[in-house]
C-alpha cells in the first residue's frame, strides 16, 4: 500500500514483532484472569463508563495485548471500578483487580 | 512480732519489679506521646478539647471502667468469657488499689516506694494497727481468689475455648506466649509467697489458710525469700515483654477510648490512631469466628487479628494482602471488643499501593446526564395528591441497573405512592465512588462525589432515593448534600407504608430478611426493613442477623477474591439465612440479590419487589 507514497486512511496493521509484550506477559502472570476472556463483550455491554470514554474490559485486554497502550489508557481514564463488568462476566473473571493490576504495571514510562 | 520487722522497707527482690514497671510506663509514656504527635493537627485540636468537655469526660470514664476492667462487651457474648477477663482485669485492679489504700492507712511513711503497694505483705508485720486491717486483708484475699478463677477459666479456655463461645482462637505468637505464662503464673506466685509470710504480716481466709498448711510440712522461713523473688520476677518479665505482646492492649485502650470518644478518624495508614488501633488489638481472636471468609479454613490468616500482628511487624507482603482480600463487611469491627475498625483500617492500607495509571473525571460533562428526565423544573405533577410533597430524585445505582426488576418495583412503587420522583440515571450515570473509595483510591471517588453532587444540586431534588447500599453509605458519609434528605428505599418504602401513601397486603409467605453489610452495619438501619417485610409476610430471622449477619460474599470490598473463592462464603451465608427454613429470602441490595440468586435453591427478592407484589 505505502508503495504509492501516500495513503487515504491511516494503516491500522500491527507488527507484532515490534510490540513490547513483556509487560503483557507480567500482566497475565500476575492475572491469570486476563487470558480467560472469550470476549463475549457483556463487559462492554454493562460499563458504566462506556459512555464517557468507549471503557470495555475487553478491549483493553486487546489492545494491551496487541501493544496498543495509549487507546487502552485513553479507555482506562474513566472506569469507576463499580464492578459492573464484575457482575456480568461469565468467565468469572475478577475484572475489577485486573482493572487495578493493569494500572500498577503499565502507564510507567509515559508519566515520566 | 509485734513491730514491723523489715524496717528499711527495701529488698533486693524489688528489682526486678521496679525494672519491669519503669520500663513499661516509659514504652506507654513514649507510645503515647508519638500517637498523640502523629495526629493530623486538627485532631490534636478536637482530641485535646474533648478533655476539658465534661460530656465527653464523663463518657471517657464511663468506657474505662465498663470496656477495661469490667469487660461488659464480652458479658453480652459470653458470660463464660465475660467472667474470665473482668475477674483478672477488675480484680488485679483492685488489689492494686486496696494495696495503697493498705499503705496509705498503715505506714503512710511509705507510700513514696513505688514497689511497697505491691509487696505490702513482706514488709509489714502484723500488729494492732494492722490488724485493724483485717477488713482490708479479706477483701486482697477475696480479689485474689477471684483473679484465681479467672487464671483457672483462662487455663480452661487454652484447652476447650468452644466452651467459651469460641470456635478458633488466635495461634499466639513467641512473645505473646512468654505474656502469657507469665500472666498465669504471677497471681499463684503471689498467693504462695503471701502464704508463707501470712503469720508475720497477718492474712485472711485464702493466705492465713494456706500459711497453716504450708507450715504443716515445710517450716523453714527459708521458703520465704525464693517465693517473693519468684513473684518479682515474674511480674517484671511480664510487664518487660507487654509492649512487645498482645498484653499492650491493657494501656493502648486507655488512650484510644477518649481518642474514639473524640471523634478522631484512621486518617493515616500507620500513623496516628492507625497505630493505637493496631496496639489496642488485644488478639482475642472474636474477629475470627465472626470473618465471612472463615467459611473456608485458609482464610482464618486473614482475620483482623492477623492484620494487626502483620502491621506491628512491618510485613508489607502480608500486609498489602490481608488488606485487599477482605471484603470489607465490617463484622469483625461490630463484634470488636476494643472497637478496632477493621474494615477502615484495610481501606488506610490500600491508599498506600501506587498506581501508575490514574482515572481522570474531569472530562465528564455533567450537562450532559442532567435532562428534563432528571431535572424538577416548576413541579406539575399532575398524578401528586400530596401538597407538602418532597421532590425526590432516584439514582438506581450501577448495580441496580443490572437487576432491573428492582427498579421496576421501584418506579412502580413510587407511581402507585402518587410521589413526585424522576430518575437521575435512567440512561447511565456515574457512580457513586464508593467502590473507588474500597478500593483505596480516595482522590478519584472524591472527583465522582463531584459530579453528582452537581447533578443533584443542578436537579432541585429535597430528597435523594436510593436502592442500593453501597452508594446509600457513601452518599450518607462522604457528601455534602445540605438541605437534601438522603434515603434509602427501604427506609422511604417504610415511612410511605406509616404514612398511609402506600397500602400493603399480608401474605403467608415466610421471609427472612439479609442484612447487607453496607445498609446494616455500615449505616445502622436495621428497624425499617424489619418493618417493611413483616407487613406483607410473617418474618424469620436467620441464625445470624442484625449487627452479625453474614456477608454474601460478593462484595465488592475484595479486591482479590476470585469468582470460584466467593462460592464457598455465599453458601456458608445462604445455610446461615435458611436456617428457619424460609419461603424466600429478602434482602435490599442489588449485589447481595444476585450473588444469592446464583447459589440459592429458594426465590432471592429485594424488598422493593415483594412491596410492590404485594400493594
Amino acid at each position: 500500500m505505502s508503495m504509492f507514497g501516500f495513503r487515504i486512511s491511516p494503516s491500522s496493521t500491527i507488527d507484532l514483532d515490534k510490540v513490547d509484550r513483556n509487560r503483557f506477559k507480567k500482566l497475565c502472570a500476575l492475572e491469570p484472569d486476563a487470558s480467560k476472556c472469550m470476549a463475549c463483550g457483556s463487559c462492554s455491554a454493562t460499563c458504566s463508563a462506556s459512555e464517557f470514554s468507549g471503557m470495555s474490559v475487553r478491549k483493553v485486554l486487546l489492545c494491551l495485548q496487541q501493544g496498543r497502550e495509549k487507546e487502552a489508557y485513553a479507555m482506562m481514564s474513566s472506569c469507576m471500578l463499580c464492578g459492573k463488568c464484575l457482575m456480568v462476566c461469565p468467565r468469572g473473571i475478577n475484572t475489577r483487580h485486573l482493572i487495578l493490576s493493569i494500572s500498577r504495571i503499565y502507564g510507567k514510562e509515559e508519566s515520566i | 512480732m509485734n513491730n514491723v520487722t523489715h524496717l528499711s522497707g527495701y529488698n533486693n527482690f524489688v528489682l526486678p519489679f521496679m525494672i519491669g514497671m519503669i520500663f513499661v510506663l516509659s514504652c506507654c509514656a513514649i507510645g503515647a506521646v508519638r500517637v498523640i504527635l502523629e495526629l493530623p493537627a486538627s485532631d490534636k485540636k478536637k482530641f485535646f478539647l474533648s478533655l476539658i468537655n465534661p460530656k465527653i469526660m464523663a463518657q471517657n470514664v464511663r468506657d474505662w471502667f465498663c470496656d477495661c476492667l469490667f469487660h461488659v462487651k464480652l458479658w453480652k457474648r459470653n458470660k463464660l468469657l465475660g467472667y474470665m477477663h473482668s475477674s483478672i482485669a477488675f480484680g488485679w485492679f483492685m488489689i492494686i488499689l486496696l494495696g495503697h489504700i493498705e499503705v496509705f492507712l498503715y505506714t503512710p511513711d511509705r507510700i513514696h516506694k513505688l514497689w511497697y503497694p505491691i509487696f505490702f505483705r513482706y514488709f509489714v508485720a502484723v500488729n494492732d494497727n494492722t490488724m485493724q486491717g483485717s477488713f482490708f486483708f479479706f477483701l486482697m484475699d477475696f480479689f485474689l481468689l477471684i483473679i484465681l478463677s479467672g487464671i483457672l477459666l483462662a487455663l480452661v479456655k487454652r484447652v476447650r475455648s468452644r466452651a467459651f463461645g469460641m470456635r478458633r482462637t488466635t495461634r499466639l505468637s513467641f512473645t505473646d506466649r512468654i505474656g502469657l505464662y507469665s500472666l498465669w503464673l504471677i497471681f499463684p506466685l503471689r498467693l504462695l509467697a503471701e502464704g508463707f509470710t501470712a503469720d508475720i504480716s497477718g492474712g485472711s481466709f485464702l493466705t492465713m489458710s494456706l500459711n497453716h498448711v504450708l507450715h504443716s510440712f515445710l517450716g523453714s522461713e527459708m521458703n520465704m525469700l525464693p517465693t517473693w523473688w519468684a513473684y518479682s520476677l515474674t511480674l517484671g518479665t511480664f510487664m518487660c515483654i507487654l509492649p512487645f505482646s498482645r498484653y499492650m492492649h491493657i494501656p493502648a485502650e486507655i488512650l484510644l477510648i477518649p481518642m474514639r470518644n473524640a471523634g478522631i478518624l484512621i486518617t493515616h495508614s500507620r500513623k496516628g490512631v492507625s497505630r493505637l488501633y493496631v496496639h489496642t488489638c488485644p488478639g482475642c481472636g472474636v474477629c475470627i469466628d465472626a470473618c465471612p471468609m472463615g467459611a473456608v479454613k485458609a482464610n482464618n490468616k486473614d482475620a483482623t487479628v492477623y492484620l494487626n500482628r502483620q502491621l506491628k511487624r512491618g510485613n508489607q507482603r502480608r500486609i498489602n494482602e490481608i488488606s485487599e482480600k477482605c471484603l470489607l463487611c465490617g463484622k469483625c469491627s461490630a463484634v470488636c471488643q476494643v472497637g478496632v475498625e477493621g474494615d477502615k483500617l484495610r481501606i488506610a492500607q490500600r491508599t498506600q499501593i501506587k498506581y501508575n495509571l490514574s482515572p481522570d473525571y474531569s472530562k465528564i460533562d455533567v450537562n450532559s446526564l442532567i435532562n428534563t428526565n432528571n431535572i424538577f423544573v416548576n413541579t406539575a405533577n399532575k398524578n401528586v395528591s400530596y401538597t407538602e410533597n418532597k421532590k425526590v430524585l432516584y439514582f438506581a445505582g450501577c448495580m441496580t441497573s443490572l437487576t432491573p426488576s428492582i427498579r421496576k418495583s421501584m418506579v412502580s412503587i413510587l407511581n402507585k405512592s402518587g410521589v413526585d420522583w424522576r430518575f437521575m440515571d435512567e440512561e447511565g450515570g456515574i457512580c457513586c465512588g464508593r467502590p473507588m473509595w474500597m478500593a483505596g483510591r480516595l482522590e478519584q471517588a472524591k472527583q465522582m462525589a463531584e459530579k453528582n453532587t452537581e447533578i443533584i444540586k443542578t436537579s432541585g431534588a429535597d430528597m435523594l432515593l436510593l436502592s442500593c447500599p453501597i452508594c446509600y453509605r457513601i452518599f450518607k458519609e462522604r457528601y455534602s448534600l445540605e438541605g437534601v434528605e438522603v434515603l434509602h428505599h427501604t427506609e422511604y418504602i417504610d415511612r410511605l407504608v406509616s404514612e398511609g401513601r402506600l397500602n400493603l397486603s399480608r401474605s403467608d409467605t415466610r421471609y427472612v430478611y439479609h442484612d447487607p453489610c453496607e445498609l446494616g452495619r455500615g449505616c445502622n438501619i436495621y428497624e425499617q426493613p424489619r418493618h417493611v417485610v413483616s407487613a406483607v409476610g410473617e418474618l424469620v430471622e436467620a441464625a445470624k442477623n442484625g449487627k452479625e449477619s453474614v456477608c454474601c460474599g460478593g462484595s465488592l470490598g475484595s479486591l482479590t477474591l476470585g469468582f470460584d473463592k466467593r462460592k464457598p462464603l455465599t453458601e456458608n451465608a445462604l445455610a446461615n439465612l435458611t436456617a428457619g427454613s424460609p419461603d424466600a429470602i429478602v434482602t435490599a441490595c442489588p449485589l447481595c440479590q444476585s450473588t444469592f440468586g446464583r447459589y440459592s435453591d429458594r426465590p432471592v427478592k429485594d424488598i422493593a419487589q415483594i412491596v410492590d407484589e404485594n400493594s
